[in-house]
C-alpha cells in the first residue's frame, strides 16, 4: 500500500534572524515540523583578524583580541597576553595576576548573563532578559572603573595591566559580589521549576559526552554532558592556582542541563572575584617588559577557560615584532559543530533552544 | 411611530457611547501593557510622549496611518484587504450583547452567549485570509497554526462556559449576572474559571500559547507582509478580543456588574449606573493585567506541546466539571 510521503523542504533561517545571536545563517532541511538536517554558514563577521595580525606588533593586535569574543572582552586580552608572555618567559607580578582573575571572572558573570537572558528571550521569557541585562549593566559599570571602557576593554598589557584597580572599583566590586547571588534567585524563580522553561528545555537538543568530545565540544557545553573539564583547574594561569571554586557540571546533555552549569558558574565565579578582592596582594601591576617585543624564534599554544569554552592562541615568531602566524581557537567555532547533532530529529522550534543552549558569539566564530 | 424613533435613537446613542469607549480602551490597552510590563522588567515604559507617555497610543495610531501602503505583488488583493476587517470586526460586534448594568445592554437577547460563540469564531476566518493571501508560504503556514491553536481552544472555552449557563439556568448575559446576586460564580466553579482563564489566553494567542505569533520562531506569522494600518488593526483586533475574554470573564465569574454591598442599597439609579459600570470596567482591567502579567513571566508553549496540554488535560477537565457541576446541581436542588 502506497504511504504518503511528505516532500523534504529546505528552509533558511538567514543572517537576519532576531533568534541567531549574530549573523548566522542556517540551512534547515525539514520534513514537516521534524529537522532531518542542519547546516550552519557563517563567515558573515569574517574580519581577517588573523591576517592583519601578521602586519602588527604584538602590543597593537592587543585591541583587536577584545573583538573576537565582545561580550567577555578581559577574558581574551587575558589570553592572548598569556601566550605572548609563555614565548618571551616573562613572569607577570602577583598583584597583575589577582587582578587579571577578577576581571576574567567578571566577564564570565557578564557572559553567562547574556547567554541565559537571551536563551531565555527566544523561548519567550523576556523579563528575564531584562534582569539579566540589568545585572550586566553593574558589571559595565566595573569595567568602565576599571578599564575607562564598558565593552571593549583593552585591559592587559604584555607583562601585566593597564592601570591598578582604584579604591572606587573595589567598593563597588564588592558591593557587586555581595548583592549578586540575591538578585541570581530572580532568574532561578522565574526559570528553574517552571513547567514551560522545563519543557522547553529537558531533553531538547540532547548531546552525549562521547559525541560532545569527538566534536570538540568545550565550555559549559561538555560540562553539562557530563565531563569534568576546566582548563582552569587542569593547567591552571593567572592567579587560579590560588583560588578556592567547583567545576559545575551537569549530566543530562540536555538544553536545561546547560543552562543549570551557566548559573552555576556565575555563582563560582562570584566566589572567585570574592576571594581576589578578599586576598589580592601589594605590588606592581607591570613586569619590566622590554620596550619593543620581539619575542625570540618559536611557537606557542596557550589555552585558556574563556566564558564560552577554550580560547586558545597560537603564535609563532619568526624572530621580529610582529607574528609570523597568529591563530586563534575559539569555543564557538568548535561548539557550532555540534548544532546539527542537537537538532536532528528534533522539531523547528528546537533549533531555537538548541542555538541558545549553546551560547555562540560570531565575533568568535567568524574572527 | 414615535416611540419607534426615540427608542432608535436610544439604541445609537448606546451604540456610539460602546463603540466609542470600546475603540478608546482598545487603543490605551497597548499603552497599559507597555507600562505594565515595562514596570515588571524594572524599567519605565513610555514616558516622553505627553505626560507619562499617556498619548502614546495616538502618536503611534498617526504613525500607522501616515505608513506606506504595501500590498505584495502577487497577493490576492482584495483577501489581502478584507483579512484585518475580519479580524477586528467581529471583536467588536461582540459587545452588542454585553450588559455593562442591568439596563445598560445594546441588545438583550436571549442566546447571548451563543452570539458570542459564533461571532468570534468568525474571527478565525480573518486570520486563515491573512495568511493565505499574503502568498508567502509560511504566513500560510502560522496562519494554519494560528487558526488550529484557535479553534482547539474555542472549544475548551464553551465547554468551560457550559457550568455557569448550568448555574445561571439561562444564556441571556443579563441573567447570568442576576442569578450572582448571592454568590459570584468563580467560588461555585473554580475549576471552570481557571480552564476558562487558560482557555481564553490561548484563544486571543497570547502569552505562553504565542507560537504562532512569536518574534523568534521562524514563522513569523500570518500577519507578516501587513504594514501600516492594516497591521495596527490586527494588534488592534488582538486587544479588542483580550477585552471580550475579559469582558465575558467577568460576567460568568465575577458578578459582572455587581458591588458586593453596594449595589442592593437604595441609591438613585443614575449614580448606581456609573457605579456599576466603573466596576464592570475595573474588572475587565483585573483581568487584562492578568494577560499582561502572564506575557511577562512565562516562556511560550512548543506548538505541539500546546495542542497536546489542550486536548489531553483541558478537554477531560471541561467535561469533568459538566459532569460535577450537573450531579451535585441534581443533588442539591
Amino acid at each position: 500500500m502506497p504511504v504518503a510521503e511528505t516532500e523534504k523542504i529546505l528552509l533558511n533561517m538567514g543572517p537576519q534572524h532576531p533568534a541567531t545571536h549574530g549573523v548566522l545563517r542556517v540551512i534547515l532541511e525539514l520534513r514537516g515540523e521534524t529537522v532531518l538536517g542542519v547546516e550552519p554558514d557563517i563567515g558573515f563577521l569574517h574580519r581577517g583578524i588573523e591576517k592583519i595580525a601578521e602586519n602588527l606588533t604584538y602590543t597593537q593586535i592587543l585591541p583587536y583580541t577584545d573583538r573576537l569574543d565582545y561580550v567577555a572582552a578581559p577574558a581574551w586580552n587575558l589570553a592572548y597576553c598569556e601566550a605572548v608572555e609563555k614565548l618571551m618567559g616573562i613572569e607577570v607580578p602577583e598583584r597583575a595576576k589577582y587582578i587579571r582573575t577578577i576581571m576574567a571572572e567578571i566577564s564570565r558573570i557578564s557572559s553567562h548573563l547574556i547567554g541565559v537572558g537571551t536563551h531565555a528571550l527566544d523561548i519567550g521569557a523576556m523579563t528575564v532578559f531584562i534582569y539579566c541585562f540589568r545585572e550586566r549593566e553593574l558589571t559595565l559599570d566595573l569595567f568602565e572603573h576599571a578599564t575607562g571602557s564598558r565593552m571593549l576593554t583593552n585591559f592587559c598589557r604584555i607583562g601585566g595591566v593597564m592601570a591598578d584597580l582604584s579604591d572606587e572599583f573595589l567598593k563597588r566590586a564588592r558591593e557587586f559580589v555581595d548583592i549578586f547571588p540575591t538578585r541570581m534567585k530572580d532568574y532561578e524563580d522565574l526559570l528553574t521549576e517552571n513547567r514551560i522553561w522545563l519543557k522547553r528545555t529537558k531533553n531538547v537538543a540532547v548531546i552525549t559526552a562521547d559525541e560532545g568530545l569527538n566534536l570538540s565540544l568545550n565550555g559549559p557545553n561538555i560540562r553539562g554532558s557530563g565531563v569534568k573539564w576546566d582548563i582552569r583547574k587542569a593547567e591552571p594561569y593567572a592567579a587560579y592556582d590560588k583560588m578556592d571554586f567547583d567545576i559545575a557540571v551537569q549530566y543530562d546533555g540536555d538544553a536545561y542541563a546547560r543552562y543549570l552549569v551557566r548559573l552555576e558558574e556565575m555563582r563560582q565565579a562570584n566566589r572567585i572575584v570574592d576571594q581576589g578582592l578578599k586576598n589580592l596582594p601589594d605590588g606592581e601591576i607591570q613586569a619590566k617588559v622590554p620596550r619593543v617585543i620581539k619575542p625570540p624564534k618559536g611557537e606557542v599554544y596557550v589555552r585558556t577557560e574563556a566564558p564560552k569554552g577554550e580560547a586558545g592562541f597560537y603564535i609563532e615568531s619568526d624572530g621580529t615584532n610582529k607574528p609570523y602566524r597568529l591563530k586563534i581557537r575559539t569555543p564557538s567555532f568548535a561548539n557550532l559543530e555540534s548544532l546539527p547533532m542537537m537538532a536532528k530529529g528534533g522539531l523547528v522550534a528546537d533549533v531555537v533552544t538548541a542555538i541558545g543552549s549553546i551560547d555562540i558569539v560570531l565575533g568568535e566564530i567568524d574572527r | 411611530m414615535q416611540p419607534l424613533i426615540v427608542e432608535t435613537i436610544f439604541v445609537l446613542v448606546k451604540i456610539v457611547a460602546v463603540l466609542a469607549v470600546v475603540l478608546l480602551m482598545v487603543a490605551y490597552m497597548t499603552y497599559m501593557e507597555r507600562k505594565v510590563i515595562g514596570h515588571m522588567q524594572v524599567r519605565l515604559g513610555p514616558m516622553r510622549v505627553g505626560p507619562h507617555g499617556l498619548l502614546q497610543p495616538i502618536a503611534d495610531g498617526l504613525k500607522l496611518i501616515l505608513k506606506e501602503d504595501i500590498i505584495p505583488a502577487e497577493a490576492d488583493k482584495w483577501v489581502f484587504r478584507l483579512a484585518p476587517v475580519m479580524c477586528l470586526v467581529p471583536a467588536l460586534v461582540i459587545y452588542a450583547v454585553i450588559p455593562f448594568d442591568a439596563n445598560f445592554v445594546i441588545a438583550d437577547i436571549n442566546i447571548g452567549i451563543l452570539y458570542i460563540l459564533s461571532i468570534s469564531s468568525l474571527g478565525i476566518y480573518g486570520i486563515v485570509m491573512a495568511g493565505w493571501a499574503s502568498n508567502n508560504k509560511y504566513s500560510l503556514m502560522g496562519g494554519f497554526r494560528s487558526a488550529g491553536q484557535m479553534i482547539s481552544y474555542e472549544i475548551f472555552l464553551g465547554f468551560s462556559i457550559i457550568g455557569p449557563i448550568m448555574l445561571a439556568g439561562s444564556m441571556n448575559l443579563t441573567e447570568i449576572v442576576k442569578a450572582q446576586e448571592g454568590v459570584w460564580f468563580i467560588f461555585l466553579q473554580p475549576l471552570a474559571f481557571v480552564i476558562y482563564l487558560i482557555a481564553g489566553t490561548a484563544e486571543t494567542n497570547r502569552v505562553p500559547f504565542d507560537l504562532p505569533e512569536a518574534e523568534s520562531e521562524l514563522v513569523a506569522g500570518f500577519h507578516t507582509e501587513y504594514s501600516g494600518m492594516r497591521f495596527a488593526y490586527f494588534f488592534l483586533a488582538e486587544y479588542a478580543n483580550m477585552l471580550v475574554v475579559s469582558a465575558l470573564a467577568t460576567i460568568l465569574f465575577l458578578g459582572g456588574w455587581r458591588i458586593p454591598f453596594i449595589s442592593s442599597l437604595d441609591i438613585p439609579v443614575a449614580i448606581l449606573m456609573i457605579l456599576h459600570i466603573s466596576a464592570f470596567i475595573f474588572k475587565m482591567l483585573l483581568f487584562m493585567f492578568i494577560f499582561m502579567w502572564l506575557r511577562a513571566t512565562y516562556p511560550r508553549f512548543r506548538y505541539d506541546q500546546l495542542m497536546g496540554i489542550g486536548w489531553k488535560v483541558m478537554f477531560p477537565l471541561a467535561i469533568f466539571n459538566i459532569a460535577a457541576t450537573g450531579i451535585i446541581y441534581y443533588f442539591v436542588m
